[in-house]
């Protein structure tokens, strides 16, 4: 019993002897990534996960870091639990000389939980395509920035979508349209959105929800099979998106009548039902999959040098996403370099950054983007900087964009965001920001 | 030799019934106190070593002392009174929607009149969630009247299930966001803000010892005694005069009082803003292992298993990091659980009591040194 105590004291001491050296890197910029890598979302998290490492390491590799400044990264597993995410925050938030320098949790639950703990550590939180519909409005929102669309966004590009597929927007009255969803913060999102256009569109919606993990379906399908709808949008993730496509094909709906909202929309989540996902439209968060300008580099400097994490999801839809955060994030650092010198930023300077980021067509072409994003500009008041999305159809061996962009409709979003973000600022007690006064 | 109570004469009956009759154990609990209501605090004005940063005390500290109250509560029920539970995580959850609800007033239009509770302050609110909890824990708690073992921890599975079920599709509870996901109110306890760190972890640490003692002194009190005596047999109980009724939901109060109150203070203190699924069917077995592993019928070992739960996984989690070994965090998390796992299987072979067992045939052990026969 000794000798263990002794060799657990002995191992103890070592770890902190190493642990200490490994914080202190004079010039370097620290970015934690909160990853799941296990569990049942695995399939969809390691994509995206691997493509915000090896966009990281490209920059690295490339051009020495961002203006010089070398990234150094560490990822913590959260298995997308809220509570393992708030302690892998807590882990990562203060290494590095200056501290994180931008939280990307991929969860809603984990977004939800850390929005409340950013202002007070001033560390911004850049949620790409999830997280609160309503941080788009940044002055009650300061910190978050839920770039390149809201769950809004996507809701209404759905139904945009069905509407063009019937012809108009006028021959939405009177179709039923459901929602298969994940019963989570994540998946209660688009209602509201939803319950909206139902009321202004004259269409019947019906939400059903899925509860965590998501293998357990049949009733709801059963549902859909009495009920008929002329739609059904997916608003699944990891394993349940591919257990729902399953189930459609069980009770023979249509899977060319349902749409996916982009977190239902990858490679993990049709390969698994084979021939069944065949025809299953869902929608893009702008990109799609496939290789663009970019993968030119991230394959000469990344992959040839074995330096990639990536295996088979390389050029996936969620390993681009995951290149497309770490390029928003790192531009926004950027953009903040500008004015605070070429050094290692705190996460409140890069805040600054994130706000003034301004992605043009031409910058994004430089970035080696083009045909991956549209031109984006963050704003004090705008977080969100675009309100454009695709459809992509599955053809059982890749994803077929099968539409141009739709913008979504800000007339009905943004009363939303007003209504929604004003009920927090009076919840939290905020005075939001007067935006006219920032420079 | 070290642990030798020789010469500790008991002149009153007040000593003879102190919550711990041992010096050695008065001592050490004071020591404890200090330490953690002064030590610790200013430590982290300082800075020293293991508080530099708030990691120690963000991540870890708060939810042990948090999730320690949750099984100080299940112990009562389950460790003293012998009534399986595998509904702790919907007791929590009651604690922090019914403190939730308080927290941002209560309106309920009724046909004659409309009950209106104004927002009340925090420490009241988390109190009242315990209430709440307590009350609904009373009514889940008169099936183990009949019923025994398995077949109730099967009913309290029902309340788990139904809570989880409640608060994901009642939308009042959740103040009608539209997400379903709630925010905490501002942590205002009379003027004082926790919002630091070190404050917050005051405030658990206050409500965590008050419970504790409370515990201990109720469990060695004539409640106590009954639940004991029910726990080990319940029929010879109420021979000698033990009410069941009284006992078991007497039990199921108090434990789910407490244990609401942990879930109140899970949400508002370390979470934040949380969802159903924070306190679903994982957090209600995680809270059942720490009371197996701590010690069944052991308030000390409530405190023993929560950390082995809650911190070693931690812990595991960034040795491979920190030792500089280059390992991917999949295959870190993934032996996270073969550590642990085997190291309950392990525990559980030498010493199937649980921790507190360990410390007991420590003590013994400590009594008799130098001279063991």
């Amino acid at each position: 019993m000794m000798k263990i105590t002794v060799a657990l004291a002995a191992a103890a001491l070592g770890v902190t002897a190493v642990a200490e050296p490994a914080l202190a890197q004079a010039n370097e910029q620290f970015l934690p990534a909160l990853v799941y890598r296990t569990g049942p979302y695995a399939p969809n998290g390691i994509p995206f996960a691997d493509g915000v490492q090896d966009y990281w390491t490209l920059l690295n590799e490339r051009d020495g870091g961002i203006n010089g400044v070398r990234i150094a990264s560490e990822e913590c597993e959260t298995g997308y639990a809220t509570d393992k995410g708030v302690e892998c925050y807590e882990r990562l938030k203060g290494k590095g000389p200056t501290g994180a320098g931008y939280f990307s949790p991929l969860s809603t639950g984990i977004t939800f939980a850390l929005t409340e703990k950013v202002p007070g550590d001033k560390i911004p939180l850049l949620t790409m395509g999830y997280g609160r519909s309503e941080s788009k409005n940044g002055a009650v929102f300061p910190w978050n920035f839920i770039a390149v669309g809201s769950y809004w966004t996507a809701a209404d590009v759905a139904i945009q979508h069905i509407a063009h597929e019937l012809g108009g927007i006028a021959n939405l009255k009177g179709k039923k349209i459901s929602l298969v969803y994940h019963d989570s913060p994540y998946g209660k999102e688009p209602i509201a959105a939803l319950e909206e256009r139902a009321k202004l569109n004259g269409f019947t919606f019906k939400a059903i929800p899925v509860t965590h993990p998501g293998v357990e379906q049949k009733s709801q399908w059963l549902a859909i099979r009495q009920d008929r709808p002329d739609y059904v949008l997916l608003w699944g993730w990891g394993v349940m998106n591919s257990t729902s496509i399953k189930e459609a094909a069980a009770v023979g709906y249509p899977r060319d009548k349902m749409i996916g909202v982009w977190w239902s929309g990858a490679e993990p989540d049709v390969t698994p039902a084979g021939d069944q996902s065949k025809g299953y439209k869902a929608l893009m968060l702008q990109h799609g999959a496939g290789k663009f300008q970019v993968h030119a580099d991230l394959d000469k400097f990344v992959v040839s040098k074995g330096k990639s994490v990536a295996k088979d999801d390389y050029a996936q839809v969620l390993y681009n996403r995951g290149v497309i955060n770490s390029m928003i994030g790192t531009e926004a650092i950027r953009t903040a370099m500008k004015k605070y010198g070429n050094k290692p930023l705190t996460g409140e300077q890069i805040r600054w950054g994130f706000e003034n980021l301004n992605l043009s067509e031409a910058r994004i072409k430089e970035l080696g983007f083009e045909g991956m994003l549209q031109p984006m500009k963050f704003t004090c008041q705008d977080h969100q900087g675009a309100d454009v999305a695709r459809v992509q159809q599955w053809d059982g061996k890749e994803w077929k964009t099968v539409s141009g962009y739709y913008k979504a409709d800000l007339s009905i979003l943004d009363p939303l965001v007003k209504d929604q973000s004003a009920k927090y600022a009076v919840e939290k007690k905020i005075t939001p920001r007067d935006c006219s006064k920032e420079s | 030799m070290l642990y030798r109570e020789t010469g500790q004469f008991k002149t009153s009956y007040a000593a003879d019934m102190a919550i711990f009759p041992i010096r050695q154990d008065r001592i050490a609990l004071w020591g404890l106190l200090i330490f953690a209501f002064i030590g610790i605090p200013v430590m982290d004005a300082f800075q020293v070593w293991p508080l530099r940063g708030e990691y120690l005390i963000r991540a870890i500290l708060i939810p042990f002392l948090i999730l320690s109250l949750a099984a100080v509560g299940l112990n009562i029920l389950t460790g003293y009174c012998g009534q399986l539970s595998l509904g702790s995580g919907a007791f929590m959850a009651i604690g922090a929607y019914g403190a939730y609800k308080f927290g941002t007033g209560v309106r309920i239009p009724l046909e004659i009149f409309t009950i209106d509770i104004p927002p009340l302050p925090v420490f009241w609110c988390i109190l009242l969630g315990g209430v709440m909890s307590a009350f609904v824990g009373i009514l889940f708690g008169i099936p183990s009247l009949r019923i025994k073992g398995l077949y109730l921890a099967v009913a309290t599975l029902a309340a788990q299930f139904f809570f989880d079920w409640v608060f994901i599709r009642v939308k009042w509870f959740t103040n009608y966001t539209s997400s379903g996901s709630v925010v905490a109110p501002d942590l205002n306890f009379f003027g004082f803000f926790a919002n630091k760190p070190i404050e917050k972890y005051l405030v658990c640490l206050v409500f965590v010892t008050v419970f504790a003692l409370l515990a201990k002194n109720l469990v060695r009190g004539n409640i106590g005694r009954q639940w004991m005596a029910i726990r080990d047999m319940d029929i010879a109980a109420e021979l000698i005069g033990i009410r069941p009724l009284y006992a078991k939901l007497s039990a199921f109060a108090i434990s789910s009082f407490i244990v609401g109150v942990a879930g109140a203070l899970w949400a508002f203190i370390y979470l934040g803003a949380w969802e159903p699924l924070a306190f679903n069917i994982d957090r209600s077995f995680q809270i059942l292992f720490m009371v197996i592993i701590g010690g069944l019928g052991s308030i000390l070992g409530s405190f023993l298993g929560a950390a082995f739960i809650l911190v070693l996984p931690i812990l595991l989690d960034q040795v491979p990091h920190a030792l500089g070994v280059p390992v991917s965090v999949e295959t870190v998390s993934l032996l996270v659980f073969v550590v642990t796992g085997a190291l309950i299987c392990w525990l559980l072979i030498v010493e199937p009591h649980g921790f507190a067992r360990l410390w007991s045939t420590g003590k013994e052990k400590l009594r008799l040194w130098p001279y063991p026969y």
